[in-house]
């Protein structure tokens, strides 16, 4: 057993200004074995893999090497060690090919880029996956990107390999090769870490799992004993029920009607074709599809953002009268009096402005209310205050910069304004990506608790065992046409996997924004 | 047509000045680093190159001195102040980590008052100018190419009947190129300029190479300052007659898409487009008009290349941006 260890750390603590990221951890890492590092948002596991990669330095405690101390003061000191780590946020360079990208920094590599592609493809062959390395970053889908990085990590020669999160952008297909990659480095005897959040693919590839909660280490645990549950009991400190409540709303309404949709991208390529439903109140109406399929043209089409080529949107009010929205900017929407909540999938770029405090950041939405020409704090205040207690927002303050905040957190903050004014209309777009468990069932309940005050929510995801628990009906988009509109409650996953890929015979290949 | 190439023959001293400082802002700007302080450095360069040569001369003797060393003397003069500001725009913005926009105007105003003063000062010691003997005022003009190769139509007098720094600055050009191209010094350089996180994940020092990319950009640049008080101001200090030539580069830079090669004919054309109002007479249209062309064109650059959105022609992404490894 101990000879199998390549690295152990001891004591670990790491504090960013008054925040504490990681608090005396103790951790194991075993050569031939997967071990998942799994915890929910902010519990410190990316910080604590971080300096392990040299990246971060630890405030205190001690990381040995095969039984030897060691100080990892850079990324080069982690190469030399072994150690090579793959960012959640690929670092590439887009305009570099990938055998340039290979060879950054390496110290006694000639720049001979011939016997670099040869002893990059050894590693293709020897681990069973294909990289071009004359094609540029920028014309690289994700998982290509992800490849280059792996394969990066082991041209340094690395025995440890840590992954952040690597299949939170890959497509199922993917994932699956990616495992297969990951199995066969196991036999060849490297030590491997995976931080991830998705319970299926931890028990699926993972030999021990190790659990952090709060910056704190609660324990590892062999995969074989482990169920989804127990994980995520030690994960959160208490029993968490894994079920969707999904209640049934009486006498729902035609809320937003759309008709014919079609709208055209800058190089006059068509993003929808002829969409054609109808999303009503108390329901949440899923809309299922491969990446790229049209789920952010539609949610921008509706709340006017995105120009709409041809076809209506219609909102209709309780009374039975109509909005037409084609062609009104979101302000004129709003005067209009739709109230829209809009959960956008880029949540630093186009939800909230990062270097502003939650208090702030609410006031984006309410800034044109009163009319002295100083603004008024208060309600955004009680607001932010109301959203911090309400969805345990892990923050030092309201005043705190949102960008400092972990995904998850940021994620909170911006669900909860959304759904502050309670809006008849809330568009969400892949509202739990990168959020831990725990946060994920908080938000699906916020959604239910929205949908049962009668509003119409249209939910854009990618786990389909969540659509068809979370949603009343699911819309399937490929290649921005409907294939199809169904019963949640009745179809399978293999139904819907299959509408996904296929409208009037049509096939589409997976493609990364 | 004849005055066409009239006019570009005689732009070449000028496209010298502007050759080197695009050069040296570019090196600059492959670190990420946009240095918007060329304009004092290129006046550092001018006043300290003059200065140095009169330095040489005076140490020697009027006699005894020898044009080549006075050119050694000046280029080096000229480099050393040129990177001792790219030192101090380094420390601000790498070390303290300060914004590159407010520094790079303030190394412009810091250089050119430097330049002003120094001047004053020697004018005051001196007696009335600062410059040197005629000898040595020839060697830095004189065009020492063949008189066959002069005569050749059309390209003759482009090519070859120009000041000596006008090849230096062409030989400078392509190593550049190959630098940039063919080493790995210059691959990691680029890294670094494109996305530091990355260079630094792949274990490159990216302080050392920041450091080192503007002094030597800054260095290259203040030799495009000396290059014109030496030459088309006639080796004597005029305050105003530098003013712009900075800004001109920054905006060449942008002309050249980044590349080294472009800025041989960008800054003969740039060179033309100053001085066109010398050679090229509309009646009717004031002089100033004609000093904005160089202007129009760059932003009629900017313009195409953005409508083409060529990856390979944009700037280092990350120009401008502080890079702290610590940093969420």
């Amino acid at each position: 057993m101990q000879e199998n260890c390549a690295i152990e750390l001891k004591n670990i603590r790491k504090t960013f200004g008054f925040v504490v990221a990681n608090d005396e951890i103790n951790l194991k890492i075993n050569r031939g074995e997967i071990l998942c590092l799994l915890g929910e948002n902010g519990s410190g596991k990316t910080t604590l893999m971080n300096m392990l990669s040299g990246i971060y330095q630890p405030d205190s405690g001690e990381i040995f090497k095969d039984g030897e101390q060691v100080a990892i003061r850079s990324p080069r000191d982690a190469y030399g060690l072994g150690i090579g780590m793959i960012h959640q946020h690929y670092h590439l360079v887009d305009v570099f090919t990938a055998a340039q990208n290979i060879i950054l920094g390496l110290e006694n590599e000639k720049m001979d880029l011939g016997a670099v592609n040869d002893k990059v493809k050894d590693i293709c062959d020897r681990y069973g996956f294909h990289v071009d390395p004359k094609m540029k970053v920028y014309d690289m889908s994700v998982s290509q990107k992800q490849t280059i990085e792996i394969v990066k990590v082991l041209y340094r020669g690395a025995e440890i390999l840590i992954l952040d999160e690597p299949t939170a952008v890959l497509t199922p297909q993917e994932t699956d090769k990616l495992f297969a990659v990951l199995r066969n480095m196991k036999k060849d005897n490297k030590a491997i870490v995976l931080i991830t959040h998705k319970l299926a693919e931890v028990l699926d590839v993972s030999d021990k799992v190790a659990i952090l909660r709060k910056g704190k280490y609660i324990g590892t645990v062999n995969t074989k004993e482990a169920t989804a549950q127990s994980l995520t009991d030690m994960m959160v400190g208490r029993a968490v029920t894994l079920n969707i409540d999904r209640p049934v709303y009486d006498n729902p309404k035609d809320r937003l009607e759309i008709k014919g949709l079609t709208v055209v991208d800058n190089e006059g390529i068509n993003k929808l074709t002829d969409v054609s439903f109808t999303a009503r109140t108390g329901e949440i109406l899923g809309v299922a599809g491969i990446a790229g399929s049209g789920q952010k043209e539609l949610l921008e089409a509706i709340t006017g953002l995105y120009p709409v080529k041809s076809g209506s949107i219609a909102f209709l009010n309780d009374d039975g009268s109509r909005n037409e929205l084609v062609g009104k900017t979101p302000m004129q929407i709003r005067q209009a009096g739709v109230g829209m909540g809009f959960v956008p999938e880029d949540r630093l770029g186009m939800g909230l402005v990062g270097s502003m405090g939650m208090t702030n950041n609410m006031m984006l939405r309410s800034w044109r209310n009163g009319r002295s020409i100083f603004f008024n704090k208060k309600a955004p205040q009680s607001l932010a205050d109301r959203v911090w207690k309400d969805l345990e927002v892990v923050t030092p303050s309201t005043e705190f910069p949102v960008r400092r905040m972990s995904g998850g957190n940021i994620q909170k903050v911006l669900v909860g304004r959304e759904i502050a004014s309670s809006p008849p209309v809330l568009l969400t777009a892949y509202a739990v990506r990168g959020l831990d468990i725990n946060t994920s069932y908080t938000i699906y309940n916020l959604l239910t608790e929205q949908k049962m005050n009668g509003a119409a929510v249209m939910y854009v995801g990618e786990e389909l065992d969540v659509l068809l628990q979370l949603c009343d009906r699911i819309l399937v988009l490929c290649g921005g046409k409907v294939s199809g509109i169904v019963d949640a409650r009745t179809v399978t996953k293999e139904q819907i996997g299959l509408l996904m890929t296929s409208v009037e015979g049509n096939t589409k290949e997976a493609k990364d924004e | 047509m004849n005055s066409i190439i009239a006019l570009i023959a005689a732009a070449g001293t000028y496209a010298t000045v502007l050759m080197f400082g695009t050069m040296g802002e570019i090196i600059t700007e492959k670190s990420g680093n946009l240095n918007l302080g060329v304009e004092g450095i290129m006046y550092m360069g001018g006043i300290i190159g003059l200065v140095a040569a009169n330095r040489y001369e005076a140490m020697v003797g009027e006699a005894a001195s020898n044009g080549f060393i006075a050119i050694l003397f000046a280029i080096f003069g000229a480099f050393i102040a040129g990177a001792l500001a790219g030192l101090i725009f380094s420390f601000i913005t790498v070390t303290l980590r300060a914004n590159q926009n407010v520094t790079g105007l303030a190394m412009t105003t810091f250089g050119t008052g430097v330049a002003k003063f120094i001047g004053e000062v020697m004018r005051n010691k001196l007696g009335g100018y600062v410059s040197v003997s005629n000898h040595l005022k020839e060697a830095f003009s004189l065009k020492f190419m063949p008189k066959f190769l002069k005569n050749i139509p059309i390209l003759g007098p482009i090519l070859f009947n120009q000041v000596h720094f006008f090849y230096i600055g062409i030989i400078l050009a392509v190593l550049i190129y190959l630098f940039f191209s063919k080493t790995k010094a210059g691959l990691y350089l680029r890294a670094v300029g494109e996305s530091p996180v990355t260079a630094d994940a792949a274990g490159i020092n990216i302080t050392r190479y920041k450091y080192l990319a503007t002094m030597i950009g800054g260095g290259i640049s203040a030799i495009g300052g000396m290059v014109y008080t030496m030459t088309t101001a006639g080796c004597v200090w005029i305050e105003a007659s530098l003013s712009g030539v900075g800004w001109l580069s920054v905006a060449l830079v942008i002309f050249c898409t980044w590349n080294p090669l472009n800025s041989l004919w960008g800054s003969l054309l740039f060179g033309s487009l100053m001085i066109m109002y010398l050679w090229i007479i509309v009646p009717g249209i004031p002089t100033e008009l004609y000093k904005i062309l160089p202007y129009v064109v760059t932003l009629i650059v900017l313009i195409i290349t953005s409508i083409r959105n060529n990856r390979d022609k944009q700037p280092p992404a990350s120009l401008g941006n502080n890079y702290f490894r610590e940093d969420r």
